[in-house]
């Protein structure tokens, strides 16, 4: 009987150590989810958000040279400007939607860390416009080549 | 023509897997042998219908028929060969048919092989697994008809998902779904076990290889999972803690649990309740991963299907769950262990250890994926834990399993002497010190990356204290020295396989450890002619051309690569557009290495090519885990090979010859 308690002691021991890293996991790790305008709302400075939204039409600007990122994420009624460092990862664009984790800078713009592209096991349809887009791009490239 | 020719086929097939299921019911409790051997034909009735139906589609995928909705929203007229074969479990619907068809292949197997031998247990395995069947076919026939006519019918289809035109793609969802439907075979042993009331050994020793064989199957549908989103996805890493992966990373920690208590109940007639709960949770968390991949409750990096399959699942998961519950609790009595515990120090206390761990990585990495649910049910807020969370969790716990994978095979059952422990563990535990040490004194700083390297080494050198007795106590006893090494492995297959499959999981731990340690990258913009430096390596720009392909076209960069020796390699990583698109899709150019692997993104470009921004990362010892995975089959081969004692009791003379 004896030798039982003391294995259940021990069992316990080690699931409250367990628990005990999940609660501090969790407390370390937490990230908020909110749109644009719930993180207007009420901006807390420091604290981890993933910001949700759609890249406002005629807001993405990139700079090459100094590898900033700028656009707006919109939910529609609010606009929230972000800032990211490194290129536009695939699958980003303006007008589509995006998730983005980073923290509130307190200067009015929000600061990605990561810029979460959504992979699709879906095909959406092909878009006429884009395409035109990518005929003009081979184009250019194809004179390009022509010239040297 | 093909529609209706598949769903009449789906459907007939779900009516047979229906029918076979409550013939193997009825026949076994009424012992009307007749019923059983008409559900043993509606078994091979669905296997032969379920191939008809794959082969239906792949027939439509090679004739471009896109009156089958499925077939048009997955090819194209440009899409290869073989790509449109495998695009046929490119998506949801073509998934499910082969899943169901791996199942009824897994059922024909069953019948196969325990037909004579086990006739008892066998009309309720058939059962069991008919009934599940049945449920995918269900699912074939309502939620995810794969057969669905489209109309009209378009010009041309809308094209594969280009991420899925891919090596790792063909192979990844084919062993990941060998790996979950292989689990329903052990689910069924155990529900038949309750069912008739054998919940002895009997089925353990029974399934305990067709758990090997289904665990191996996940494992490496992880691995090769794991490598596709190294050199597709292009952001250098393997593995994200992405709710998908953590669906099928879930039973893959309840089946391991179950692979080592098995040993216990087979040594010491204990933890039998234990045992059929793991192997109910594992096949529970297969429809699990599947619910909460399918049904878009969880927002997750792959954005699937979603629709009301998410219900079907949830429904047969709650129906799986109660029924097996309820079966187990009505044979409680039976379950109970016929031997207790002795010492702390012993092997069954090791395994016990073992279980927990493993059940509570699981228990954290289901905690942790449904966690923005819960938060949201409980207080209304969208909160999620990412990364940072699995890997603050999980990594001590498994630096426990691994300390507890050097100490379980070699700790003495029941209690561990003194004498015993000195023996076996002494020499292991100097040599991991010595092992870290040597990390330090070669420059390791980070404190865990030296516990998980004594770890590592500690465990390898008690297999290899374990190997170099044995071999030696053959030797003496007169074997040459091929037969005291490979024939003794090949003899004790079942042993030296968990060691085989140690020495993998250990060469995967320096893998995961080293890159996530010492891995490093820097993104530059950088104009023609120019370079950027990392870690020794100079890379310079090139060039940039325009490249048609059969269904895309690709803007592909030239990088000239040189180290601290000289010219190094050419990289050529691209930009590839689709048009079925409308963002393009890096292609990543790399050059693997043992100790490091270069690795090249394409971010942007200028359109007349003057300039190009990319990403470099110097990925560590990333090849490591593939090594591993290698190693890895190599001791589920061995570990699932027939039996060595019985099939190769007398040592082969030939072998001695040859030595």
């Amino acid at each position: 009987m004896n030798r039982r308690v003391k294995f259940i002691a021990g069992g316990l021991i080690i699931v409250a150590a367990l628990g005990y890293l999940v609660y501090a996991g969790v407390s370390q790790s937490m990230v908020y989810f909110v749109t644009p305008s719930e993180l207007q709302a009420a901006p807390v400075s420091g604290k981890a958000y993933r910001l949700g939204g759609m890249v406002e039409r005629g807001s993405l600007k990139w700079e090459p040279k100094t590898l900033s990122l700028a656009f707006t994420l919109t939910d529609g009624k609010t606009a929230v400007p972000v800032r990211h460092r490194g290129a536009p990862p695939d699958l980003f664009a303006e007008g589509r939607g995006a998730v983005v984790e980073g923290t509130w800078s307190g200067e009015g713009f929000f600061k990605a860390s990561l810029i979460l592209a959504k992979h699709s096991e879906e095909y959406k349809a092909p878009h006429d416009s884009n395409q035109a887009g990518y005929k003009e791009l081979l184009k250019t490239l194809r004179k390009e080549e022509a010239n040297k | 023509m093909i529609p209706e020719l598949g769903y009449a086929a789906t459907v007939a097939a779900l009516a047979l897997a229906l029918f076979g299921c409550i013939a193997a019911a009825v026949g076994a409790s009424t012992e009307r042998h007749a019923l059983v051997v008409s559900s043993e034909r509606a078994a091979i009735g669905v296997w032969l219908l379920v191939t008809a139906c794959m082969l239906l589609l792949v027939y439509a995928f090679l004739t471009f028929d896109f009156s089958v909705r499925y077939v048009a929203s997955n090819t194209n007229r440009g899409t290869p060969f073989y790509y449109r074969i495998t695009a046929l479990w490119g998506s949801l619907e073509g998934s499910i048919i082969l899943w169901t068809w791996m199942l009824s292949l897994y059922t024909l197997i069953v019948v196969g092989q325990y037909r004579r031998r086990q006739p008892k247990f066998y009309p309720w395995v058939l059962a069991v697994m008919l009934a599940v069947a049945g449920f995918f076919l269900l699912v074939m026939t309502i939620p995810a008809p794969p057969f669905d006519r489209l109309t009209p019918v378009p010009a041309d289809g809308r094209g594969l998902n280009p991420l899925l035109e891919d090596s790792g793609m063909i192979t990844h969802p084919v062993a990941l779904y060998l790996g979950f439907t292989g689990f329903t075979v052990p689910f069924a042993f155990a529900m038949a076990a309750l069912i008739i009331g054998r919940t002895g050994d009997e089925w353990i020793t029974i399934t305990r290889r067709w758990t090997i064989v289904a665990w191996y199957f996940l494992s490496l549908g992880l691995l090769i999972g794991g490598w596709w989103s190294y050199h597709v996805l292009g952001w250098g890493g393997y593995w994200a803690w992405d709710p998908v992966e953590n669906a099928a990373f879930m039973p893959w920690l309840t089946a391991t649990a179950f692979l080592h208590s098995v040993m216990i109940q087979e040594r010491r007639r204990m933890l039998k309740l234990w045992n059929l709960t793991l192997i109910i949770l594992t096949f529970s968390l297969t429809l699990f991963g599947t619910f909460l991949t399918r049904s878009g409750i969880i927002g997750s990096v792959h954005a699937f299907t979603q629709g009301s399959i998410g219900i079907f699942f949830l429904v047969f998961l709650a129906l799986v769950m109660l029924g097996a519950f309820s079966l187990l609790a009505w044979r409680i009595e039976r379950l109970r262990a016929q031997s207790e515990l002795d010492s702390i120090f012993s092997r069954e206390s090791a395994f016990l250890l073992n279980n927990l761990f493993l059940v509570a990585a699981a228990f954290t990495v289901f905690f942790g994926t449904v966690f923005p649910l819960l938060s949201e049910a409980v207080n209304g807020q969208k909160v999620s834990v990412g990364a940072p969370f699995f890997n603050l969790v999980n990594i001590p716990i498994f630096l426990a399993l691994i300390f507890l994978m050097g100490v379980g095979p070699l700790i003495a059952w029941r209690r561990a002497s003194a004498e015993n422990l000195r023996r076996n563990f002494l020499m292991p535990v100097v040599i991991g010190v010595v092992g870290a040490a040597l990390c330090r004194a070669f420059g390791v700083g980070n404190l865990l990356v030296l516990l998980c390297m004594g770890l590592v080494v500690f465990v390898a050198a008690t297999i290899a204290l374990d190997f170099w007795r044995a071999a030696r106590a053959r030797r003496r006893a007169g074997d040459g020295w091929l037969e005291a090494t490979w024939g003794l492995a090949l003899r004790q297959n079942r042993r030296y396989g968990g060691f085989v499959v140690h020495l993998g999981i250990l060469v995967i731990a320096l893998g995961v450890t080293g890159s996530q340690a010492w891995s490093t990258q820097t993104e530059a913009t950088i104009n023609r002619g120019a370079t950027v430096e990392l870690a020794g390596y100079t890379i310079r720009f090139d060039d940039l051309q325009p490249v048609e392909e059969s269904n895309h076209f690709k803007v592909v960069g030239t990088f000239s690569v040189s180290d601290r020796r000289g010219p190094y390699t050419v990289l050529t990583p691209a930009k590839k557009f689709y048009p079925q698109e409308q963002t393009p899709i890096a292609a990543v150019d790399y050059r693997l290495g043992f100790v490091e692997d270069l690795y090249l993104v394409l971010g942007d470009f200028a359109r007349d090519g003057s300039h190009a921004t990319v990403k470099v990362q110097i990925n560590r010892m990333v090849s490591w885990l593939w090594i591993g995975g290698l190693i890895l089959t190599l001791g589920a081969a061995l570990a699932i090979a027939p039996e060595g004692r019985r099939t190769a009791a007398r040592p082969r003379r030939d072998h001695a010859v040859m030595a």
